[in-house]
């Protein structure tokens, strides 16, 4: 059965919750456990059979960036990815709506939707067949999680009927408990969706997943059964790796560095003799110098982290004893103190580099003033935004260091 | 000559330290702080040295007796049943101190500096005076006793505790030496010599102030414990050179017991010490610290104005800072955070104190 999948990747005003990561490069483009956000969703999709066509729905301007990686996306997954440009934020229904030739063109019978702020295991075989085996032709598909009660206020919250599954009741972001099964923005459509459009949901506004780092140890952990060849193994004369870690093959990493659980190293960093990072991303040029700790942290592009320097955010997991819990709407002070996880951040402008094998290499624009974030020696950085060129002096402690 | 150290009590304001050995008996810069004062009143003539307790413990006996057989000196304890206050354990050791007629000193069991005793006991044989204490310029003067002095004689106008308003920066140093008539003034009751006995003494003309050269500081608490530290390591630095450590790592003055270890591509330094079998292992850097015997710091951890206790365990990774104390037999988790923690004594820290407190 000829099927599309349609990537809704937003535009700029959106994703004001992940800056000051989305100064630089186009969230759906940030990388999560060493490969583009949005890549997760474009692998999921061209695995399923009879997937004809991808297509990105959004309403970032025409991006260097972002053509690039759809020409390597394309070169590598081998499918047809083209990216539908909104004119204006139409929302879910607005953007589907307005490309409906484009995404039934070909003939396709039925069109997943997917939401690029999604982190997830894509279960799209599961839901079509879970279609044959419960509805019709004509029915759609929704996947829904189990969120705890407290957290299911935030999102859009299913009813269903525990026999048929048929979808009985649904609202967005209930002030009252309604259920705990929330909606997961995956959706499996067919052609007769646009006649629904004018009664169907919002833009969910509400994002799954808020932190970079959560999302890239549940991608990583994925690894380990899908791709474990992605994955840091311990090996004589390497560093030492403890549990999920992914590093970039151009990277240089010093035997006595203590790598784990949950890091991903981007291109070319170096991490010096007894550096520590655990629950952390360090992107491409990143250089960590000898035995520096960075916990729970996004070390930004080219950023210098200096000797015995410790740099530490707070783990943004949900409540471990909850199975159900999700992670928590991101607000960015809480009883007036800051809680994110710390970013520090890199270049400003992204050029794409030629592609080579299967992660995309983003590199400073030519024209870039100045250098990165540099962190001295000694000093310690925890819970603190720094925004992008910025050379640091001494610690900070909870702020935004512009 | 005759000494009697005012010791008193429980030490509380250097816990946690305290909760496992009596203050006159932790180490500063690798040596007993009683012990800093009794050589350096042997080297001045004193053979009996009395010290004055309110809280005795099988430590100190213990220690007392070690230390009489090594200086040869005699050791007497007079332990007060109830706290006498700084005059009055004077009263309650009259008999001693008064037999053989001789002047003796008095001195405060906080105090390291560079002892004067000998200069002390002949100024004091200059003047006619019952007593002379000794002063040191401070920069804050108001938490001390100030002292006012005729600049030729030394002889003391005004004695004022604590002063709301500026007087002099003259403050009395907690070192004195005093002849036989002065246990006529005092009775055996609770007594401040500082607020009772000094100020009449001043006003009689019978109290004479004599200038100290060199560093002085009350170590009674953590962050003085820390600053005393640096000032006596830089005293040595111009005495006793050879006495600090040198080496690939090793920064300003740095004071290391020779049973120590310390591991590679490590920088210690400025203004640490570490004491008997302690362990530092590779990467470390340390900084304005004491390590007291036993400890042992884990790879690449950084420490910096910390007080490490005896025998405790630093993890790797570990950053301590902002005069944190760890009591006797700490542990300390890997990859935490501890700032101005102050951790008492078996402890197990397994989360970060990002923020000063105290941990039970």
């Amino acid at each position: 059965m000829p099927l599309k999948a349609v990537i809704l990747i937003g535009g700029p005003q959106k994703g004001t919750r992940f800056r000051p990561l989305s100064f630089e490069v186009p969230k759906p483009l940030f990388p999560v456990a060493g490969v583009p956000m949005v890549q997760h969703h474009i692998e999921a999709c061209a695995k399923v059979p009879g997937m004809k066509e991808i297509l990105l729905m959004g309403f970032y301007q025409p991006h260097e960036a972002l053509s690039r990686f759809l020409v390597s996306a394309q070169q590598e997954f081998k499918i047809p990815i083209r990216y539908l440009q909104e004119y204006a934020a139409l929302g879910t229904g607005g953007g589907i709506y307005h490309f409906r030739d484009q995404i039934l063109s070909g003939g396709a019978e039925a069109f997943f939707v997917l939401n690029a702020d999604v982190c997830s295991e894509f279960p799209l075989q599961e839901m079509l067949a879970f279609r044959q085996q419960h509805g019709d032709a004509h029915s759609f598909v929704i996947l829904g999680t189990t969120a705890n009660r407290t957290q299911a206020l935030n999102y859009g919250c299913i009813v269903a009927n525990a026999d048929t599954q048929e979808v009985q009741h649904y609202v967005e972001k209930p002030s009252t408990f309604v259920s705990e099964i929330i909606n997961c923005g995956i959706y499996l459509f067919t052609p007769a969706i646009f006649q629904h459009i004018g009664e169907v949901f919002q833009r969910n506004q509400q994002e799954l997943v808020l932190s970079a780092i959560y999302a890239s140890r549940l991608y990583l952990n994925q690894y380990s059964k899908s791709h474990p060849e992605r994955l840091a193994q311990n090996k004589p004369g390497g560093p030492v790796i403890r549990g999920n870690v992914y590093i970039h093959p151009t990277a240089s990493i010093d035997s006595t560095a203590v790598l784990g659980p949950n890091v991903s190293i981007g291109e070319g960093v170096t991490v010096g003799a007894g550096v520590r990072v655990r629950e952390s991303i360090v992107l491409h040029g990143a250089s960590l110098h000898d035995h520096t700790c960075v916990l729970n942290t996004i070390v930004g592009w080219d950023s210098t982290i200096g000797r015995w320097a410790r740099v530490e955010g707070t783990p943004s997991d949900p409540n471990p004893n909850d199975p159900y819990a999700k992670i928590d709407s991101e607000t960015l002070f809480r009883d007036g103190r800051l809680t994110p996880s710390i970013t520090i951040l890199g270049m400003s402008h992204l050029h794409p580099a030629p592609h080579s094998g299967a992660s995309l290499r983003l590199t400073p624009h030519a024209l870039s003033a100045g250098c990165s974030v540099t962190i001295p020696a000694e000093v310690v950085i925890l819970n603190s935004i720094v925004l992008p060129h910025k050379e640091l002096s001494r610690s900070y402690k909870n702020q935004i260091i512009l | 000559m005759k000494a009697l150290i005012l010791v008193g009590g429980f030490g509380t304001r250097l816990r946690p330290l305290t909760l496992s050995r009596p203050k006159p008996l932790v180490e500063f810069c690798n040596k007993a702080v009683l012990l800093h004062q009794l050589e350096a009143l042997r080297q001045a003539g004193v053979t009996h040295v009395v010290l004055a307790v309110s809280y005795m413990s099988e430590a100190l006996g213990a220690a007392m007796r070690e230390q009489e057989q090594r200086l040869g000196i005699r050791i007497s304890l007079s332990h007060e049943k109830e706290p006498l206050g700084t005059a009055g354990p004077l009263a309650l050791a009259r008999d001693l101190l008064a037999e053989g007629g001789e002047p003796f000193f008095v001195l405060n069991s906080d105090v390291i500096c560079e002892f004067p005793f000998a200069v002390l006991a002949q100024f004091h044989r200059h003047h006619s005076g019952e007593g002379s204490l000794v002063v040191t310029r401070v920069e804050e003067p108001a938490k001390y006793g100030v002292v006012v002095s005729e600049p030729d004689t030394g002889r003391i106008c005004r004695f004022v505790e604590k002063p709301r308003v500026f007087v002099s920066n003259k403050i009395n140093a907690g070192l004195y030496i005093f002849s036989p008539g002065i246990l006529q003034r005092i009775q055996l009751r609770p007594t401040s010599i500082e607020k009772e006995i000094f100020p009449a003494m001043a006003q009689e003309g019978q109290l004479y102030a004599m200038e100290l050269q060199g560093f002085w500081m009350d170590i009674g608490q953590p962050k003085d414990f820390l600053t005393g530290m640096c000032m006596y390591l830089q005293a040595l630095r111009a005495q006793h050179p050879e006495k600090l450590h040198s080496g690939p790592g090793v920064v300003g003055n740095v004071l290391v017991d020779p049973s120590a270890k310390i591991g590679a591509n490590c920088v210690i330094g400025p203004n640490v010490t570490i004491g008997a079998g302690v362990v530092v292992e590779d990467g470390v850097r340390i900084k304005r610290c004491t390590v007291l015997e036993g400890a042992r710091i884990r790879s690449h951890s950084w420490l910096e104005s910390c007080i490490i206790g005896w025998s405790c365990s630093v993890g790797q990774w570990v950053r301590m800072e902002n005069v944190t104390v760890l009591g006797e037999d700490v542990i300390v988790n890997d990859e935490l955070y501890l700032n101005g923690a102050n951790v008492l004594p078996h402890k197990s820290i397994s989360e970060s104190v990002p923020e000063p407190r105290i941990i039970m």
